[in-house]
């Protein structure tokens, strides 16, 4: 209750959830188009060609105005998209090697730069190594109204462009043939990834945003095959995971933002992978093994029912002779079929009742379900 | 030996060290396996160092090089469910390991030696403070013996399977079919990569090593077609990233790490753009180049057409010709000019006439 009453009424943890609900409704609403495209790594490459725009902003201004180091992470990141197109379009370097240097220079770049400000004479750089893991309680009233502002501007042409986001994600092709400019349609998403991407980079830091974009998508692809509702679950999870690891994280010392956040999320996306409906990996196994039940239990009764015909006169089987035919554990088995009433059972011997050879017959006519 | 020659001398084994199973990554399209590996061996040295409670302690590489293979299983068990791709599968692992690690180290490490920074960037700097002797004589700097012997062992490992990872590498079907076991070859690979990272993780940092590992491969592969120049050629692009980029670091005093990644980039941008046959300039030569033997060739090819028919007249007219080809007046006065001084054309007045090597050279794109 006191945390309820602290999000409420607290101003600096009010502030934190709020910019980590922005943050999370913004790359779990992009990220969802970003997976579905293949491009999941792309927001490992974009946030790291973040760090250098940063530092840059902050040379130029000399001040830790958050909108123009904001205008800087976006420019970097849309350069190394840029640069990461250009080498796969027209060289024979695949796309993961692409974006291998693209991350690891420009991340370099930005360092060189940062140590660099270090040796300013200005007193106010202190804090851009935050951009690094992210540091919830640096942020201020001020620092949300933009992200907030960036957001609903983002989400609003998410909205627009609704149609041409999802063609661009299911059939390019196709979306090309009847005449939609989907060269025009994949700068404009890339654009909104990397906005969501930078808006993140204070409270998540570089090196850990591109979880942001991969996890909460991920993890809502579990649970639905619509598109509305994945971006809608996949907000859900990231708003969860935000205000959950950045609250957790300003409360207590010493712990990092953007590392809490993505555990969060982590524990999120292993419990959806586990347990969504249908998709889940525990229904999936549950589902296997009754399958598999079900099929012993039908060979066992077909073959009971042959060694049964070859008598003239019904009389008990050695259960040792079936365990030879059979490679499975005969014994449960039997089990579950006597309990069925399909077979009498003693502590050596078997027999079919006349229910089982019933059964038996319908499983040889119609298949076993 | 000065502290200087040292640093380089350890940047260079690092870089070769880093090279050599790089170009294996990039031509099997998983470079981003070694920054998945790069940032998750933090979980295994800092879980071997909650046990030990020491930094120089051998546990410490061995339980990276453990969770260096742990993240590659876990990646490819989770891509195996087919509940993720690929790429969501390895985006997915990394950032969770890596996170549990900076979360241990700043609760429970952060008095010592390990801080998040230098997770980041490593300690290249303070490299030769750290001696090793034998017998009570100073041999050197330990983490150049520890570097020289991963480099050994990843020469060794390539130059032992160098069949075998060449024909998995390039039709992994195959190298199945004849009985290579690419399963085994690929998880050896990543132990290579595991054990290479753990040695240069702690010299020049977890980015560092991406940059090392991908950019100078990268670059070679637009420099050759050949494996073993691959290897060769970036090896040297990694020592001569590793070189440039130490002395912009002293001349700027910027972070020594940051620099030599950056070089690394700058290196594959000039490879990039001057490569013989494979660069952007040398594409584009070419691109112009065929565009003028494509329009000399088709006004031949169109001269030899209206060769002597009553159309001639106004089909092989220098001020007419541009409407017949549909191509703009001045392009085709260019091309014109192209193909007289190539002598496959001849001005007779205002008409246009083949020579013979015109009407040969018609004739030979006709008949391709």
């Amino acid at each position: 209750m006191t945390i309820l009453y602290e999000l409420l009424f607290d101003y600096t943890l009010r502030t934190v959830a709020l910019g980590a609900a922005v943050l999370g409704i913004l790359s779990g609403a992009l990220g969802s188009f970003a997976v579905l495209r293949k491009q999941s790594l792309l927001g490992d490459a974009i946030s790291h060609a973040a760090l250098p725009g940063v530092a840059i902003a902050f040379i130029i201004t000399l001040t830790k105005n958050p909108l123009a180091l904001l205008l800087g992470a976006a420019i970097t990141g849309w350069i190394g998209t840029l640069f990461m197109m250009l080498v796969t379009k027209t060289t024979r370097i695949k796309e993961d090697a692409a974006m291998g240097i693209v991350l690891s220079v420009f991340f370099g770049f930005g360092i060189v730069l940062l140590t660099y400000i270090q040796k300013l004479p200005t007193a106010s750089q202190s804090g851009l190594s935050t951009f690094l893991f992210g540091n919830a309680s640096t942020i201020i009233q001020s620092d949300v109204i933009i992200m907030a502002v960036i957001g609903i501007i983002s989400l609003f042409l998410l909205f627009l462009l609704w149609k041409e986001f999802k063609i661009l994600s299911f059939d390019p092709d196709y979306g090309q043939t009847i005449g939609f400019p989907m060269r025009a349609i994949e700068i404009c998403l890339t654009t909104l990834i990397v906005i969501a991407i930078v808006v993140g980079l204070q409270t998540v830091g570089v090196v850990l945003m591109s979880a942001m974009i991969i996890a909460p998508a991920s993890a809502a692809r579990q649970w639905t095959d619509k598109l509305g509702m994945m971006v809608l679950i996949a907000s859900l999870f990231g708003v969860l995971s935000g205000v959950t690891g950045a609250v957790t994280s300003s409360l207590v010392p010493n712990l990092p933002t953007g590392p809490t956040i993505v555990l969060a999320i982590s524990v999120i996306v292993g419990i959806s992978l586990a347990l969504a409906p249908h998709r889940g990996i525990v229904w999936e196994w549950i589902r296997a093994k009754s399958h598999r039940r079900k099929i012993n239990i039908a060979r066992t009764l077909m073959i009971m029912h042959r060694l049964t015909e070859s008598h003239t006169v019904p009389r008990p089987h050695e259960i040792a002779a079936l365990q030879e035919l059979l490679p499975t554990n005969i014994h449960k088995t039997l089990r579950i079929c006597n309990r069925m009433g399909w077979v009498l059972l003693d502590r050596t011997r078997w027999m079919l009742t006349s229910q089982g050879i019933k059964e038996a017959i319908r499983i040889e006519r119609e298949g076993f379900s | 030996m000065s502290a200087q020659i040292e640093i380089i001398i350890i940047a260079c084994l690092v870089a070769v060290a880093c090279a050599i199973p790089g170009v294996l990554l990039v031509l099997r399209k998983m470079s981003l396996m070694s920054d998945a590996i790069s940032h998750s061996i933090l979980l295994g040295i800092i879980i071997a160092f909650l046990f030990v409670k020491n930094l120089g302690s051998p546990l410490l590489i061995i339980g990276a090089a453990i969770m260096g293979v742990i993240t590659v299983s876990l990646t490819e068990l989770l891509r195996n469910t087919n509940k993720v791709k690929e790429d969501a599968a390895i985006g997915l692992v990394f950032p969770a390991l890596f996170s549990i690690a900076i979360i241990l180290i700043t609760k429970f490490a952060s008095g010592v030696h390990i801080d998040t920074d230098a997770v980041l960037l490593g300690e290249i700097a303070f490299a030769p403070f750290d001696r090793l002797s034998v017998f009570g004589m100073d041999i050197g700097p330990q983490s150049m013996w520890i570097m020289a012997a991963i480099l050994i062992i990843n020469v060794a490992f390539v130059l032992l399977f160098y069949k075998e990872l060449k024909l998995s590498t390039f039709d992994a079907g195959l190298a199945a079919t004849l009985g290579f076991m690419p399963a085994l070859l690929h998880y050896g690979l990543m132990s290579i990569i595991s054990i290479t990272a753990v040695g240069a993780f702690d010299i020049v940092g977890s980015v560092l090593v991406v940059a090392f590992v991908i950019a100078p491969p990268a670059a070679a592969y637009l420099l050759t077609e050949r494996l073993d120049w691959m290897l060769i050629i970036s090896s040297i692009l990694g020592m001569v990233s590793a070189i440039s980029g130490y002395f912009f670091a002293l001349a700027f005093d910027v972070s020594i790490a940051g620099s030599m990644a950056s070089m690394t980039g700058v290196l594959f941008v000039l490879t990039l753009i001057f490569a013989p046959q494979k660069g952007l300039l040398s594409k584009a030569a070419l691109y112009w180049q065929q565009k003028w033997v494509f329009a000399t060739h088709m006004l031949a090819v169109h001269l030899l057409d209206h060769e002597g028919r009553e159309e001639e007249n106004i089909e092989n007219r220098v001020s007419t010709l541009h409407r017949h080809l549909n191509w703009e007046e001045g392009f085709s006065r260019k091309v014109i000019r192209k193909a007289v001084s190539q002598e496959l054309v001849l001005h007779e007045g205002e008409m246009l006439r083949l020579t013979s090597l015109g009407r040969e050279t018609a004739k030979r794109v006709m008949s391709e």
